[in-house]
């Protein structure tokens, strides 16, 4: 295990009497790649900024290395940031840009120059020294100031939605370079991000926050396998969300029949969140099916089919490779290990259900979270 | 209607501009009377050169422009620097105050500003003279601060907030960062609501005619007691030279932008 | 939160020049104004003396009024044609409206006495075609002249802000449903442009209503106005008291106005200021 570097403690901002943080409780391994996770307005740019000592906590501790840090300005942190719109200083080319930290720390003329050089070469923008950063593409721009940032050797590179404004291709393309340089530098990575994806397939641990609240930790796989909460399996992925009664270990009754299931430790009889994944549903004949129901809605998605089907007026998403037309009658099988139970919880009940579902909404959400991000 | 339109512009630019050819012409007149054209000469610039408290006077009002609008564009940037963060309450009232001086008419600016420095310097200091070079001072500094202030407050509105988060986090003081980043992304507007304030200032009538003394006069409360009696054809050669200058003045300005402009699309486009 | 300290620390020392210079003048110019120019004690007898001068402020009201309207016929194909213009002839013209005002208003009014003197330039060209001499100066209309004159630009300038902004595609779009051109000017570009004229009016008719020196100038004894009033009690009547209380009367009027129109006109935080 590596060491501990930084740890946020019953960390609370309030801001006109909003509460934007509410108890954070988090740690930060050194060499790790961390994503903050959550929708816009969750706390997670709050969380960075920090770390990045912009904003001081209203209550709680900030430690660096073992030493307090709430009062230290971010000048004198050795955590570097690359700005959600990259913030690169206008009235500077590249190669001023990329100097600034170092020529403000006052280093030698040569080291500068040598360090600047190797940063170029590390984010392949060698021969834009002299070009002003007006002139370059998003994608161009994001790695100058990922350049900036990192010449400076920081502990920790903290990321605000770094990859926010760029288009999908060229996202996907900055998701494998940054994990590239995460691995190459060693360096500390806490990316913030709302997008499910990117967070899953670049970190090391995923924080999910909502409402000022970490609502799961974990690496990747169990986020997304073992989701705490409705909350989580909605956000992170498709989720069919039922109601059920545990009424033993391994057994779960939900529409009115029991299932086999891998989930323990809940008391005899609780009210659960049953949690089926989309993609997790086998479509059998209706007679081989533990459950009937009819096809009410099918979208082609490229990879695959989302049909809406409808079992005793609840309607759930299932993802599949074969063509369903509207009105057939499908049967589906689950097994246990694709059953997941969750605790009820204060999002019980608000996620889950596809009855209003349609291709555009989820769209159209997104869109807005992006907008808002900005 | 688009050629029509083009005519009257065309003649309301002349309305515009016919005063000053009357006046550029009288420069070169030999007699004294604005309305009739007796030869041409240069004379009335040799006499101008001559003439030590007329170019005194100009110095005069160049002292005071210079020294107000100098003072008006630092004092004026700190305050909109510190209006800008302030919370929006204390914001638009000082927004407020600041645009009184604006929509004041002149001569209650200068009215009211020539009783305070008398009711302060005879009545509470006892002085005998309480109009002197420092009210003059204070009242262009105070007539100039709202040109700074509305001419750098859009431009900070217009910056990049994390810009300056940027610089702090790359080792900058509060201070550093100011000076290496933020000082940069406002100077246009420093610098227009300068040559706004200096301008203002130097052609400042109506308040200084009120609030200046008798040992302390610029050039145009000069003028204006001097347009009483017949005016000397010698300043109608200053007229001449002060348009001159503002007019090579705006389209070197002028070029510079439209220079700057077109390096700007060049460069973007060659990005692409 | 630091950043409010320092900004606080950053502004106070303006704020108090500003209260120190502006605010304070006006209540010193209030004291005055309640005071009896004799005896120096509180008296309403500056303010019932004003009632004297209710025909000179209607006049200056109704000559500024008329000065602003004229200079927005005037000034509006101006700003509309140099808006039309390609971006660097559009900067040019800019500078040709801004550079009268940057010079000496007192001599370009005094070009005015020498045009339209009763022996001046303009009578001189009339009589070569057999017309006058007319009588131009010392009538209400040179007193108007001379406000059109200098303050054009200031109805030009904020005009032609508002016009530049206005998206083409709006009148593309005005065009596409049916407007034809005096529609789209009509319907579209006319409103759009109501913040700039409103900010043009305001700075014409608050120079024209306050000014002194046009009316000294190129009006006579019939064309006295508030200004010339306010000047006489500092510079001449020596009586301060009464000139306060005119200032008094011109700044509510100003005030008053200015505040019409912002309710006509909505926020005016940005606009009114021209760069």
């Amino acid at each position: 295990m590596s060491k501990e570097l930084i740890r946020l403690q019953d960390l609370t901002v309030e801001f006109d009497g909003e509460r934007i943080l509410d108890g954070i409780n988090l740690y930060f391994n050194d060499h790790e790649f961390l994503t903050l996770l959550g929708p816009s307005g969750c706390g997670k740019t709050t969380t960075l900024r920090i770390i990045g000592g912009f904003l001081k906590p209203t209550s709680g501790t900030v430690t660096f290395d073992g030493k307090k840090v709430n009062d230290v300005p971010p000048y004198q942190r050795q955590i570097n940031t690359v700005f959600q719109r990259y913030a690169l200083f206008p009235h500077l080319d590249v190669y001023d840009n990329i100097a600034f930290g170092l020529k403000v720390a006052k280093l030698p003329k040569d080291e500068i120059k040598r360090r600047v050089s190797e940063m170029l070469e590390i984010v392949s923008l060698k021969g834009y020294e002299n070009r002003s950063v007006d002139s370059l593409s998003g994608g161009q721009q994001q790695r100058v100031a990922i350049a900036r940032a990192l010449v400076n050797r920081p502990k920790v590179l903290l990321l605000d939605e770094p990859l926010a404004a760029l288009d999908l291709r060229l996202r996907k393309d900055m998701q494998n370079e940054l994990k590239r340089i995460q691995q190459a530098t060693g360096i500390t990575f806490i990316y913030v991000t709302h997008d499910q994806e990117e967070a899953l397939s670049m970190s090391d641990t995923v924080v999910v926050m909502d409402k000022g609240r970490i609502q799961q930790i974990g690496r990747p796989e169990d986020i997304y396998n073992e989701p705490k909460n409705a909350f989580v399996a909605d956000f992170i992925g498709e989720s069919n969300i039922l109601d059920g009664v545990m009424l033993q270990d391994y057994k779960v009754r939900f529409f009115g029949r029991v299932f086999d299931c891998v989930d323990k430790g809940f008391a005899p009889n609780e009210n659960v969140d049953v949690v089926i994944r989309p993609e997790d549903i086998d479509i059998v004949p209706p007679e081989q099916g533990h459950l009937v129901g009819t096809v009410t809605s099918i979208t082609f998605k490229g990879l695959n089919y989302d049909i809406i089907v409808e079992f005793k007026g609840f309607k759930w998403l299932i993802q599949t490779t074969d063509y369903h037309g509207v009105g057939s009658v499908i049967g589906i099988r689950l097994n246990p290990e694709d059953i997941h139970i969750m605790h009820k919880s204060e999002y019980s009940g608000m996620f889950g259900d596809y009855s209003s579902y349609s291709a555009e909404y989820d769209e159209l959400t997104e869109d807005a979270a992006d907008e808002e991000a900005e | 209607m688009k050629r029509t339109n083009r005519i009257l512009t065309t003649l309301i630019f002349i309305f515009l501009y016919i005063p000053m050819v009357v006046l550029i012409v009288a420069s070169f007149n030999t007699g004294k009377d604005i309305t009739q054209f007796e030869s041409f000469t240069f004379q009335q610039y040799a006499r101008l050169f001559q003439d030590s408290s007329l170019l005194e006077l100009l110095g005069n009002s160049l002292i005071v422009s210079v020294l107000a609008s100098f003072c008006a564009t630092i004092f004026g940037t700190v305050a909109a620097l510190g209006i800008h963060n302030l919370n929006p309450r204390m914001r638009k009232a000082a927004m407020t105050l600041t645009n009184i001086p604006m929509t004041n008419p002149d001569i209650v600016t200068g009215v009211s500003l020539s009783l305070l420095f008398v009711f302060v310097g005879t009545r509470m200091l006892g002085q005998r003279n309480s109009l002197t070079f420092w009210t003059l001072l204070i009242a262009h500094i105070t007539f100039n601060l709202p040109y700074v202030i509305l001419n750098v407050m859009p431009k900070l509105k217009q910056m990049d907030k994390s810009l300056t988060d940027a610089a702090m986090d790359l080792g900058c003081t509060p201070v550093q960062a100011f000076f290496r980043v933020t000082l940069h992304e406002i100077m246009p507007g420093i610098v227009s609501g300068a040559i706004m304030a200096f301008t203002m200032s130097l052609d400042d009538f109506v308040i200084s005619y009120f609030v200046s003394g008798l040992d302390f006069v610029t050039l145009p409360v000069e003028i204006y007691s001097y347009t009483k009696k017949p005016l000397q054809p010698k300043i109608y050669a200053m007229f001449t030279l002060l348009f001159l200058l503002i007019l090579v003045l705006m389209i070197a300005m002028n070029l510079i932008q439209v220079y700057g402009d077109r390096k700007k699309t060049q460069s973007r486009t060659a990005g692409i | 939160m630091k950043k409010r300290n320092n900004a606080v620390l950053l502004s106070t020392p303006y704020l108090l020049w500003m209260v120190a210079f502006t605010l304070i003048p006006l209540g010193v110019v209030a004291y005055y104004a309640l005071t009896d120019p004799a005896t120096g004690v509180f008296s309403f007898r500056n303010l019932k003396e004003l009632g004297m001068y209710l025909p000179v402020l209607w006049q200056s009201i109704v000559y500024s009024l008329a000065s602003a309207v004229i200079c927005l016929i005037l000034g509006y194909p101006v700003a509309y044609c140099i808006a039309q213009c390609r971006p660097a002839t559009q900067k040019f013209l800019y500078m040709l409206v801004m550079l009268p005002m940057c010079m000496s208003f007192l001599l370009r009014t005094l070009a005015w006495v020498g045009l339209l003197q009763d022996t001046g330039i303009l009578n001189s060209l009339l009589s070569r075609i057999g017309i006058g001499p007319l009588k131009m100066i010392r009538t209400p209309g040179a007193v108007i002249l001379g406000m059109v004159y200098n303050y054009l630009p200031y109805m030009i300038l904020p005009l032609y802000a508002t016009i530049v902004k206005i998206d083409h595609r709006l009148i593309e779009a005005a065009e596409d449903l049916g407007c034809n051109g005096v529609q789209v000017f009509g319907r579209v570009v006319l409103p759009l442009s109501v913040p700039g004229i409103l900010s043009g009016m305001t700075m014409v008719f608050v120079p024209s209503v306050s000014t002194f020196y046009i009316s000294q100038k190129l009006g006579g004894t019939d064309t006295v106005l508030i200004g010339d009033v306010i000047e006489r009690q500092f510079k001449q009547g020596n009586n301060p008291n009464l000139g306060a209380a005119l200032s008094l009367v011109l700044m509510l009027l100003v005030f008053v106005c200015t505040g019409i129109m912002n309710c006509f006109g909505g926020d005016s935080e940005e606009g009114g200021v021209i760069v």
